[in-house]
């Protein structure tokens, strides 16, 4: 099963390399790590995906915890949650038919076009996985140039929304 | 600044005199520590608070860390060492290693590079920090001289609280010798670590209590945890209050006493056979501050499989990681085993399997043949306990058979007096660490039990041992081999050699064609290797002058190594081979 871990750690150098070496070392599946600042200066938030079982969970939660420059460990796959993926990606588009199909495209699952050149074009697109992974798809068949991903970031929703409250919920791609 | 007096404590120091004056204020009374060109400030400034700090110059750095591990595991205070940058510290590592398997509190300090050539690959620069990472409980890097006070308060704490363990602070040259107005108030920064609310609830103490009233054949499995939670008289009492036979972990040795009648020794790989049949039979396992270890489990799906398991230990991560738990619970031992004592009834009829076990280890002891006019292993092990049963004795080992023996035929008492390299297994534990035990104890006899190559690790220490007055004594068990891999190859590989022999390469034992129980030759001259550190040194061979010379050995002034002859083919049982259970134990 897939799981989303947010740990907040100290802001100290080498925290992270502290954190993926302990993950490597005890041979846990990371499937994307991300990092970032937080709104307090002296934290960082890190956000795991980790496929394992129940077991393999809180063997990692547990680990995570016990290194002394994380602070929090939170398992939020269980909670209601918002998680999204920021993407950059290049696709040859050469203007004409080509670059209409894939402006449409970018409008349906509500991207950006954040450069043009003479063949191609650059997209932003952010959401959930199982989004960006469709937008991926369909961009295939036109030629994929360059693609970049931060990894998943999530954040627990605040009380009263229910899952259909989020906006990047579209019928196509998530 | 004053070259010899130390400073006042608000005025402007060092940081190198911050670093050591927070060392005094902690308590700490000696260090290991070798110096170097990054570290030379941090041992000047150990010069000016000589009077309550000792310092202990081991030979090698390693041997200095083991040193401090002795220190620790016979007093339960934090053992310190210190090396300079570069290879100073990167021989500090399998110690810190050594210490986080074994959950050792160690602070150890590491003279670094300046701050300003920090990343250039300067002369003797190691990234330490880096390196250590993953085996120590917590390493900072200090950039700045006003971080030391605060520091060295964190590194301490996190030492020796919650599972214990060693925590490396690297110091960079230009920072021992920039100076400041420290403030000694400054609060630790550690929002991360919190251990303070490692305490049984009060209905998790009820359903212990509950399991126990109900079960018919319980044991109790008792390990280091134990021991660093200073858990000792609560186990005991314990065990008296219900009646439950005690196992112990080779971490766990002493904190019940041998001789005990509920005491069935140890469990595992090489533990008795009467605890391992009482671990397989039992229907309540209560586990206290041990890890389910591989050494001691064997298959693991098949250890304990009729039982119900409580698993008490205030490390979380340990709770359900090789075992899962019935009854898990978070807490320092000492804390839950007190709380239980308030309330734990005995089990309602447990004497019939009080006596099963205690037939079993009437009718299945440790045992070895004592035939013919040579010592065996064993036999040397058990007349050193039977002579010193009645005077304050503290016992290191390197790593191999005669660490076996000594768990299996030492008989242990006390917690903190026995000092393995469990874990890990570093050979070359023993000399240093009874160095360091001697250190913390004037007044005790401290023996290392050792094998001929784990003594040649670090042997350099018989220096340290003459020259720092520390009469530590070396039983040596010298086979001429590494008797344990040995004893693998007889079992696992049709008794193929393959480099275990520690001789010539001419002799005929290096290729497994010696004749007889006992090597030929003797390599190398341990008894001229002693006398030439200054030691005491004698050699032993026929059992009728064994209690002599270890009678020899006890009573002499300073250190002293007493090379016994013993044969290679002797073989540690009982072994569960690796990864088997209980029913595929070797007893013959």
């Amino acid at each position: 099963m897939r799981h989303v871990i947010s740990a907040l750690v100290q802001n100290v150098p080498g925290v992270l390399a502290h954190i993926s070496g302990m993950l490597a070392s005890r041979g846990y599946n990371i499937d994307s790590l991300a990092v970032g600042a937080t709104e307090d200066r002296q934290l960082s938030r890190m956000t795991f995906v980790v496929v394992g079982d129940d077991r393999v969970l809180e063997q990692v939660r547990n680990q995570l915890a016990k290194i002394v420059t994380v602070v929090r460990v939170d398992d939020i796959s269980a909670t209601n949650f918002v998680e999204r993926d920021l993407m950059l990606i290049k696709v040859a588009a050469p203007p004409g038919g080509k670059r209409s199909e894939v402006r449409e495209l970018v409008d349906i699952f509500r991207g950006r076009v954040v450069d043009v050149g003479d063949e191609q074009l650059m997209i932003e697109i952010s959401g959930r996985e199982s989004k960006i992974e469709a937008f991926i798809d369909r961009m295939r068949p036109f030629g994929i140039l360059e693609l970049v991903r931060t990894g998943r970031i999530a954040m627990v929703r605040s009380g009263s929304g229910g899952p259909n409250s989020d906006p990047e919920s579209l019928p196509i791609g998530d | 600044m004053s070259n010899v007096q130390p400073v006042a404590a608000t005025q402007c120091m060092s940081g190198a005199d911050v670093l050591v004056k927070s060392l005094v204020d902690h308590g700490v009374d000696v260090i290991f520590a070798y110096p170097g060109g990054a570290s030379m400030p941090l041992h000047q400034a150990l010069t000016r608070y000589s009077d309550r700090l000792r310092t202990i110059l081991p030979r090698h750095e390693q041997g200095g860390a083991f040193a401090a591990q002795g220190y620790a595991r016979t007093t339960g205070r934090v053992g310190v060492c210190m090396a300079t940058s570069g290879p100073g510290s990167t021989n500090l590592v399998t110690a810190l290693a050594d210490a986080k398997l074994d959950s050792i509190p160690l602070v150890a300090i590491t003279g670094q590079v300046s701050t300003h050539v920090i990343g250039t690959d300067a002369f003797q620069e190691t990234p330490i920090v880096e390196v250590c990472r993953g085996i120590t409980k917590h390493h900072c890097l200090i950039t700045d001289v006003n971080q030391i006070a605060r520091v060295m308060k964190e590194a301490f704490y996190v030492a020796s609280t919650g599972r214990p363990g060693p925590v490396l602070v690297d110091m960079p040259k230009n920072i021992q010798q920039d100076t400041c107005v420290p403030d000694w108030d400054e609060s630790m920064k550690l929002p991360g670590y919190r251990v303070d609310d490692r305490r049984a609830h009060p209905e998790q103490i009820r359903r212990i209590a509950a399991a126990i009233k109900l079960a018919k054949r319980p044991v109790i499995y008792a390990g280091g945890g134990v021991i660093a939670s200073n858990a000792s008289a609560a186990l005991r009492a314990l065990a008296r209050k219900t009646g439950i036979p005690v196992t112990m972990t080779v971490m766990g040795l002493g904190t019940f006493p041998s001789d005990d009648p509920l005491s069935l020794d140890m469990l595992g790989m090489h533990g008795s056979v009467y605890s391992n049949w009482a671990v397989r039979d039992c229907d309540l396992l209560i586990a206290l501050g041990v890890r389910f270890d591989d050494r001691v489990t064997g298959k693991v799906s098949a250890f304990a499989r009729h039982a119900k398991i409580i698993h008490v230990d205030i490390d979380p991560s340990e709770i359900n990681k090789n075992k899962p738990a019935h009854i898990p619970v978070v807490s320092d031992v000492k804390y839950a085993l007190e709380e239980l004592l308030k309330i734990v009834e005995p089990p309602e009829e447990i004497s019939p399997w009080v006596g099963q076990c205690q037939t079993w280890k009437r009718e299945q002891p440790f045992k070895y043949a004592l035939s013919g006019e040579g010592i065996v292993q064993q036999h040397a092990i058990s007349e050193l306990s039977r002579m010193t049963r009645d005077r304050k004795t503290m016992v290191s080992v390197g790593v191999g058979q005669h660490q076996m023996w000594a768990a299996q035929f030492f008989k242990f008492r006390e917690p903190r007096t026995w000092m393995s390299s469990s874990g890990l297994g570093t050979m070359g534990f023993g000399l240093p660490a009874a160095m360091g035990a001697q250190a913390a104890h004037p007044d005790a006899l401290c023996i290392d039990i050792d094998g001929d190559g784990s003594l040649l690790m670090n042997v350099q220490e018989l220096a340290t041992c003459f020259c720092e007055k520390l009469p530590v004594k070396v039983l040596l068990l010298n086979n001429q081999h590494l008797g344990m891999v040995v004893q693998w190859e007889d079992r696992f590989y049709s008794g193929n050699r393959a480099h275990t022999y520690l001789g010539p390469i001419d002799q005929a034992e290096a290729i497994g064609k010696g004749e007889g129980r006992y090597a030929s030759t003797r390599y190398p001259d341990f008894v001229g290797i002693a006398k030439g550190f200054g030691c005491g040194a004698a050699t032993v061979s026929r059992k009728s002058d064994l209690t002599a010379a270890l009678r020899e050995m006890i009573d002499y002034p300073g250190p002293f190594v007493l090379d016994v002859e013993v044969p290679y083919q002797e073989h540690v049982l009982p072994m569960i081979p690796s990864g088997q259970t209980v029913d595929e134990m070797i007893r013959e």
